[in-house]
């Protein structure tokens, strides 16, 4: 396979990486780091890649994996979603309620748990399948399911409820497990 | 609460707010939302949230992608790191080579002194390994086929390599042996334990052939080894970057080697 052919296979996955490494690592660099990581993970590994497998997943797997021997190795948790870039910039649509609100929701997602975080990122925003989710998470979909449902019963109480006051003050909020 | 053939489960109401259910099935769960409105305000409150999450996030993955991230200088770099590691194992290769002509004729001469050397492991490392069983067995059943020794012949090379490749999900390339007298035949498509192998096949002029066996899913690198089957057949085999290799002839083991090098030098 020439160098053209494996960029091509890859290089339109990009952006979902980046998107997915930046809900996981919360900053712009890190998330970065993270699909340079990968990537990097991926081509040297392209030879022995499990024939027939799902190229996408197979990304995915790598990016988290990589994610969690990270966090694993931090002894604090980065800083949190940097919620002031996304919702007051320029892109976002609607007015101040609804800046409010997806502020809420952005506050809220970096509140759960990894396990529910990526389930709910790779679900909701990434289209992977319940069963493309299992392998990336390596759980059955049951499990998936259940996480999936948590996840979403916990946001909506988080945006109900709103942020706890404690959190409402900081600006520079850390994920609180 | 009993709708159609199955209760509705939480299942239902997660892939109801994805939009996943198949008709019949979300007319279910709509029914049953219609009957539960604790439940429907629920999963109304998670098909916005669902709705906001996609609109927020949507932005991400329009921008555009840093340089840095682009895949080809990465695979670039790779391929350069790789080409460094093998120059280096070639060289060790080399030497190994070296010894094993050294040790041959050192055994000659030294028959009874059976002083371990580099030349001697390398050739007690006959370890049987199925790949190598695989190969040898392939090479009995094809080099002495006369009508159809390969299935596809050396004439559609391309189309052979396309396809061996796709079928092994593995980058494959015929190596090209003419400085070593040999030239391709063509080649075929092989069971091997869950995954399949191919096989190339190339003759000199005096008719002898050789076969290149190789197979994916062989993740730990080794060095060449050498394994004869005691009856003027032998092969060299090795594994790297996840392929495993194994060339067998009746050539004697210096000649032999000699291929293999260049098998090696022409892969990856």
């Amino acid at each position: 396979m020439s160098m053209d052919d494996l960029s091509n296979l890859i290089e339109p996955h990009v952006p979902a990486l980046r998107r997915y490494a930046w809900s996981l690592a919360g900053d712009r660099d890190a998330a970065d780091d993270l699909v340079q990581d990968c990537l990097e993970r991926a081509i040297s590994r392209w030879p022995s890649r499990h024939r027939d497998g799902n190229l996408r997943v197979w990304l995915f797997t790598i990016l988290r994996n990589l994610f969690l021997s990270a966090a694993r190795q931090r002894t604090r948790r980065g800083p949190h979603l940097p919620l002031d870039a996304l919702v007051d910039g320029p892109t976002v649509a609607g007015g101040q309620d609804d800046r409010m609100r997806m502020r809420d929701l952005m506050a809220g997602l970096d509140t759960l748990p990894e396990e529910q975080r990526s389930v709910l990122l790779l679900v909701s925003i990434e289209d992977l399948s319940y069963e493309e989710t299992a392998k990336v998470l390596g759980v059955p979909i049951g499990t998936v399911m259940s996480r999936l449902s948590r996840a979403r019963d916990r946001l909506r109480v988080h945006m109900e409820s709103g942020p706890a006051p404690s959190e409402r003050k900081a600006p520079d909020l850390r994920r609180v497990k | 609460m009993m709708q159609g053939d199955r209760l509705i489960g939480e299942d239902d109401l997660q892939a109801y707010v994805d939009g996943r259910l198949a008709p019949d099935r979300r007319d279910a769960v709509e029914v049953f939302l219609g009957e539960h409105p604790e439940e429907a305000e629920r999963i109304e409150a998670h098909r916005a949230q669902r709705d906001m999450l996609r609109a927020l996030l949507k932005t991400k993955i329009e921008e555009p992608i840093p340089a840095r991230l682009r895949v080809a200088p990465i695979v670039e770099e790779a391929r350069s790191r790789h080409r460094r590691r093998r120059l280096q194992r070639l060289r060790a290769l080399a030497a190994a080579g070296a010894w094993l002509i050294v040790g041959s004729v050192a055994g000659w001469y030294g028959k009874g002194l059976s002083r371990p050397t580099e030349a001697t492991q390398i050739t007690e490392a006959v370890q049987t390994r199925p790949m190598v069983v695989d190969a040898f067995s392939a090479y009995r059943t094809f080099v002495s086929e006369v009508v159809h020794p390969v299935e596809v012949d050396a004439k559609q090379e391309a189309h052979l390599v396309q396809w061996l490749s796709k079928r092994l999900g593995a980058p494959l390339s015929a190596p090209n042996l003419t400085s070593q007298g040999f030239r391709l035949m063509g080649g075929r498509l092989l069971p091997a334990g869950d995954g399949p192998a191919a096989m190339f096949m190339y003759d000199d002029d005096g008719g002898t052939r050789l076969t290149l066996y190789v197979r994916a899913g062989e993740n730990d690198d080794t060095a060449f080894r050498y394994k004869g089957d005691g009856k003027g057949v032998s092969a060299f085999y090795w594994r790297d970057t996840g392929m495993g290799y194994v060339l067998t002839g009746a050539l004697d083991r210096t000649r032999l080697l000699a291929v293999a090098e260049a098998v090696y030098r022409q892969l990856g």
